[in-house]
């Protein structure tokens, strides 16, 4: 067709009579966690706007946590209503599946708000202001750190309880990111839950320069990656003429044969997919936290309030990996070849880079950071398999983690000095014989961030290497387990300055938290040990989860 | 479903180190004797095992227990013991009760601290989750759940030799607790880089498994029954690739030449009952997989292999007596001299023979009994004077008879004299490794030599020649101390005499390994000319 041709006929298909715009089907019912979620942060919203000061406090609490555990109850609802299996299908005219894996990562990510609403209502940690309790939030966000507002508004005892709604809109957001299953609805996805992500990241209440330094960062760089994920979905558009999923699939997979008039003349050009596929990817990465998209991560966990560095650490890598595995499940599997040895080297990267650099770290919040670092690694490792273990064994390794790596935060919340956190490893020398629980706890995080037996981490570690060796990825594993030996190093030596060193005259105290914080960080540990000695229930759920929607 | 007593005779120690942690801070003698108790049930169970373990029963294991537990990786709660178990079960239920007995004033606070720091429920808590943990890991015949147990047990061992030391000496409480967080930390990258090289291995196993069975088993039985039927084969290289990985986390806990480097470190630091706990018992758990995971799962690769580790436990043998010649501190000789034995343990497992194998099972109890006691008499020596260094003592017999009298049994015992348990050991090892490998077993039998070299140096420059001043007012054994060594000397003497009731249980463990590596004896090559006649015994005469 010449192009004289395909612009007439583009013409004249504008031209002919105006089809009725169908009205859009949007299935309420299966998309109520979301709605739920949203409803509640607009609801939280209002109570900000309207209710006096005093009061939004237990309000906004209450209101977010119920607002949760009503979605965690519809995707309990939706995937006992068979939706997980064999009604799971897309909705919302092909914008958002609601399948297995969906529904799965949706539960786990509601799971891990709910335990960080816990960490973000604590009040006990600081010292209470004119006999008002705060929390780790600023004062007045808008005010300038030092500055006179600043200084009036922590001295009226001010609490910045807008991070609760705040927290529901990210929480929306990563409910529809692993769901999307258009590039668009991926693309508005990730803007909604990372633009509250930047605001929470400066909010801490201590150290705010730090805390807002790092939220500049996040949000540039992210800006930047987004940026990236957004050329990438123009030129896949340019590819298949469509942003759906299935619809990229089958173009990728040839079954697609007349082109549409307007995009005959780029249309299959495989240029156009593999750099577009890849700018997808990257933005997807930087999420996720792989080397070389890392560089945000050790900075923003360092700045951003502990109980929100929790958060994003958990919620986002479940949110992030799950559109990874989507992407590459639904809309990439014809493209294995060409996405697969890029993703071995990225994954093989991570792990070493994450591993290595980890050791040299002196501040816990920093250490943590790259020991996500390399668990993005471990996970990757799993994605690459291409088969629905390497699916189940992901789902299985994120819920593992993340309540590892929340629970592991609110103890770091809770090791104080005059200026806030201690968070400087030298301070946590000898806390093994001032607080043998909060230290013996602490350990336990560690030794499941290490993959030691009997815990979680060794249960996610296990199936994710075994899925990449059935996969036939060998050498992947054997990197895997020699970046496991070097990550164990510096776990190892917490433990060891925890227990094994004698405690400093000016060291830290540890802060005796409320209720809410204690029954976080009592379901981490529940949830690390139970998936460590009995995960074959999970296990179970995460296999019968793994198959997508298409 | 029969009665569970494997389970159980792990669960008690478990059960008893939770009890242990939960007494109250104050009460540290209740702890203690809280902990002894358990220790003791735990005793009686694994005599109960001794009694219904019959050696002549058909298969290979008895007392067996299965359950489903992780289906999604294979996994299955298996365990059953065969007649090398059961003697190394009844080694460790054994060794315990005196490891606790001995170590009872060890992690006493010195001054009382915050009340909520109790070193005390810590310590003897942590040695029953040792045994609990050893326990299952001899009784596992599903090798997922040996690894889970053979891995989580550094934990608890890493805490005891990293927390609890000697009393400082001369170098004072920080350099002390330095070079103690060194030999803990030491210890427990070697061993967790060893098994996660294991877990390489383990998740290959599966793979191999899953893709030529259908579906991923790590049961023993089951692996060795498909490869028997032909179902399951492994490719050359893949074999050989598995066997290293396995063999290599058994070497670094055994430990062999050149992984052995944390072992002196690891027990010299340790109280003294922490180091008769690591080389008495869990090492035991390196040694033993050898004989059950690596030769019994590839059998091809451990005979491809055989050569090279025949070479490596010798040169441990030598190299490990040598280095126990030079040492000056009395500890780190014993953990040499161990390195020497553990040397002529895997030099009788690779021997291939059934006496060379026998003899290695032996040598794992005798090694155990004698070092126990070696290393608990020298523990009652130094916390006597405060220093390691065996230069700081001298004509000690004079002053505690009992004690240096002891120490002289044990230290003959580790040197293996006729007569004392490891005597049988070490010459039915040696004579295994000839029938097949002359030069070899020739070249070991300097061992013996070196071994009565430094134990005999030993014993004379602290024990004899004039007494030394700090020496003076030493006590001989308390009532105490007596009743840890007494009962040890005493079953070296016996199982010296009278090895029967162990070989009996051992040898028809021995010889089913020996039929899964598909090897016989070597016939013996004695020149025999004709079948002798009545001819000629009349000519002769």
């Amino acid at each position: 067709m010449s192009h004289a041709a395909s612009v007439h006929s583009l013409w004249t298909l504008a031209a002919d009579a105006p089809k009725k715009i169908p009205g859009p089907h949007i299935e309420y019912a299966q998309l109520a966690p979301v709605l739920i979620v949203l409803g509640a942060a607009l609801l939280g919203v209002l109570v900000e706007a309207f209710l006096p000061r005093r009061a939004r406090y237990h309000a906004q609490v209450l209101l977010t946590v119920v607002g949760l555990a009503a979605a965690f109850a519809s995707v309990v609802a939706l995937a006992v209503g068979g939706y997980a299996h064999d009604k799971a299908h897309v909705a919302a005219m092909g914008a958002v599946a609601v399948d297995g894996p969906a529904l799965f990562l949706q539960g786990t990510v509601l799971l891990v708000g709910l335990v960080a609403v816990f960490t973000f209502a604590e009040r006990r940690l600081d010292p209470a202001v004119q006999g008002r309790p705060v929390d780790s939030f600023a004062a007045q966000a808008g005010a300038v750190p030092g500055g006179d507002a600043e200084q009036r508004a922590v001295m009226a005892g001010f609490v910045t309880t807008e991070v609760f709604p705040v927290l529901l809109f990210a929480i929306g957001g990563m409910l529809v990111f692993p769901a999307a299953n258009d590039l668009l609805t991926l693309f508005v996805a990730l803007e909604v839950f990372s633009l509250p992500l930047y605001v929470l990241c400066a909010l801490a209440r201590r150290q705010r320069l730090l805390s807002q330094e790092a939220a500049v960062k996040y949000f540039l760089l992210g800006a930047f990656s987004s940026a990236f994920l957004l050329f990438g979905v123009a030129l896949l558009y340019g590819y298949a003429g469509t942003v759906t999923y299935a619809g990229i699939a089958d173009v990728v997979s040839g079954n697609v044969q007349t082109p549409g008039p307007a995009l005959a003349d780029t249309m299959g050009n495989d240029a156009l997919l593999l750099v577009g596929g890849a700018m997808v990817l990257m933005g997807l990465l930087f999420k996720v936290g792989a080397v070389p998209f890392h560089m945000w991560t050790p900075d923003v966990y360092q700045g951003a309030p502990t109980p929100v560095t929790g958060f994003m650490a958990a919620a986002t890598k479940v949110a992030a990996f799950g559109a990874l595995l989507r992407l590459l499940y639904v809309v990439l599997p014809g493209m294995r070849w060409d996405w697969r040895p890029v993703m071995w080297g990225v994954a093989i990267v991570t792990m070493l880079v994450g591993a290595i650099v980890a050791v040299t770290q002196t501040d816990v919040k920093r250490l943590l950071a790259y020991s996500s670092i390399a668990h993005a690694g471990f996970i990757l490792a799993g994605v690459i398999a291409v088969s629905p273990a390497g699916v189940s064994s992901v789902l299985f390794y994120l819920a593992a983690y993340s309540f590892v790596t929340l629970g592991a935060f609110a103890v770091v919340t809770l090791v104080r000095d005059a200026g806030g956190e201690a968070t400087h490893l030298s301070k946590w020398a000898g806390l093994g014989r001032r607080s043998p629980l909060v230290a013996a706890v602490f350990a336990v995080f560690l030794l499941a961030f290490a993959g030691i037996p009997l815990t979680s981490g060794f249960a996610g570690k296990f199936a994710v290497f075994k899925a990449a060796a059935q996969g036939g990825a060998a050498p992947l594993v054997i990197i895997g387990v020699l970046s496991s030996a070097i990550a164990a190093f510096f776990y190892i030596r917490v433990i060891v300055l925890m227990f094994f060193s004698e405690p400093k005259a000016d060291g830290p105290t540890v802060a005796v938290p409320s209720p809410v914080t204690s029954v976080a960080i009592a379901l981490g540990v529940i949830v690390t040990v139970v998936l460590g000695v009995a995960p074959q229930y999970f296990l179970d759920l995460a296999g019968q989860a793994a198959v997508f929607a298409r | 479903m029969s009665f569970p007593l494997l389970t159980l005779t792990a669960a008690v120690p478990a059960l008893g180190a939770v009890a242990t942690a939960a007494v109250p801070a104050a009460r540290r003698t209740a702890a203690k004797w809280t902990a002894l108790a358990f220790s003791l049930a735990t005793l009686v169970l694994a005599a109960v095992q001794l009694v219904r373990f019959a050696p002549g029963a058909k298969g290979p294991f008895q007392l067996t227990e299965s359950h489903a537990w992780i289906k999604d990786f294979g996994v299955r709660y298996e365990l059953g013991v065969d007649g090398i178990a059961v003697a190394l079960i009844a080694l460790t239920a054994v060794l315990v009760p005196f490891v606790i007995l001995a170590g009872w004033h060890d992690a006493d606070p010195l001054e009382t601290k915050s009340s909520r720091w109790r070193p005390t429920q810590g310590f003897f808590a942590l040695i029953l989750m040792v045994e609990a943990m050893v326990l299952i890991a001899f009784e596992a015949t599903d090798v997922f759940l040996f690894y889970i147990f053979f891995e989580a047990m550094l934990i608890p061992m890493y805490f005891l030799i990293g927390g609890f030391g000697d009393r400082a000496g001369e170098h004072g409480e920080a350099e002390t607790a330095a070079q103690r967080s060194y030999a803990a930390v030491k210890f427990l990258l070697y061993n967790l880089a060893g098994g996660l090289i294991m877990l390489a291995a383990v998740i290959g196993l599966y793979a191999v498994t899953a893709h030529q069975l259908g579906a991923g088993t790590f049961s023993l039985q089951e692996i060795t029954q498909a490869r028997a039927d032909g179902r399951l084969e492994f490719a050359t290289t893949t074999e050989r690739a598995l066997f290293l990985g396995f063999f290599f986390a058994f070497a670094v806990k055994a430990p062999l030449w050149p992984l052995h480097t944390w072992l002196p470190n690891a027990m010299g630091e340790a109280t003294a009952p922490v180091a008769v706990l690591i080389t008495a018992v869990v090492d035991k758990v390196g040694t033993f997989a050898m004989l059950r995971f690596c030769l019994q799962l590839f059998p091809e690769a451990s005979k491809w292999a055989t050569p090279a580790i025949l070479v490596l436990s010798l040169v441990s043998i030598l190299y490990g007596a040598l280095l126990a010649v030079g040492q000056r501190d009395i500890k780190r000789l014993i953990a040499y001299a161990s390195i020497s034995h553990f040397g002529f343990i895997i030099l009788g497992i690779f021997a291939m023979t059934t006496q060379g194998q026998s003899g290695a099972t032996l040598y794992m109890v005798n090694h155990g009994i004698s070092t126990a006691a070696l290393m608990l008499v020298a523990g009652f020596l130094i916390s006597r004077r405060g220093s390691r260094l065996i230069a700081d003592y001298g004509g000690v017999q004079k002053v505690a008879p009992v004690l240096a009298g002891t120490f002289l049994v044990s230290g003959l015992a580790t040197l293996s004299l006729p007569g004392l348990a490891p005597f049988v050991s070490e010459f039915l090892v040696l004579v295994g490794t000839f029938t097949r490998h002359p030069v070899i077993g020739g070249i070991a039998t300097l061992g013996i030599v070196l071994a009565a070299l430094y134990v005999l140096v030993l014993y004379q420059r602290t024990m004899t020649g004039p007494v030394r001043e700090q020496v003076r007012r030493m006590p001989d054994l308390r009532a105490r101390e007596l009743a840890v060594v007494a009962p040890l000397i005493a079953l070296l003497l016996f199982l010296g005499v009278y090895p029967k009731p162990l070989t009996k249980i051992v040898n028809p463990a021995v010889e089913h390994t020996m039929s899964q590596v598909h090897k016989t004896d070597p016939r013996p090559d004695v020149p025999v000319k004709a079948p002798v006649t009545a001819h000629d015994v009349e000519a002769a005469k």
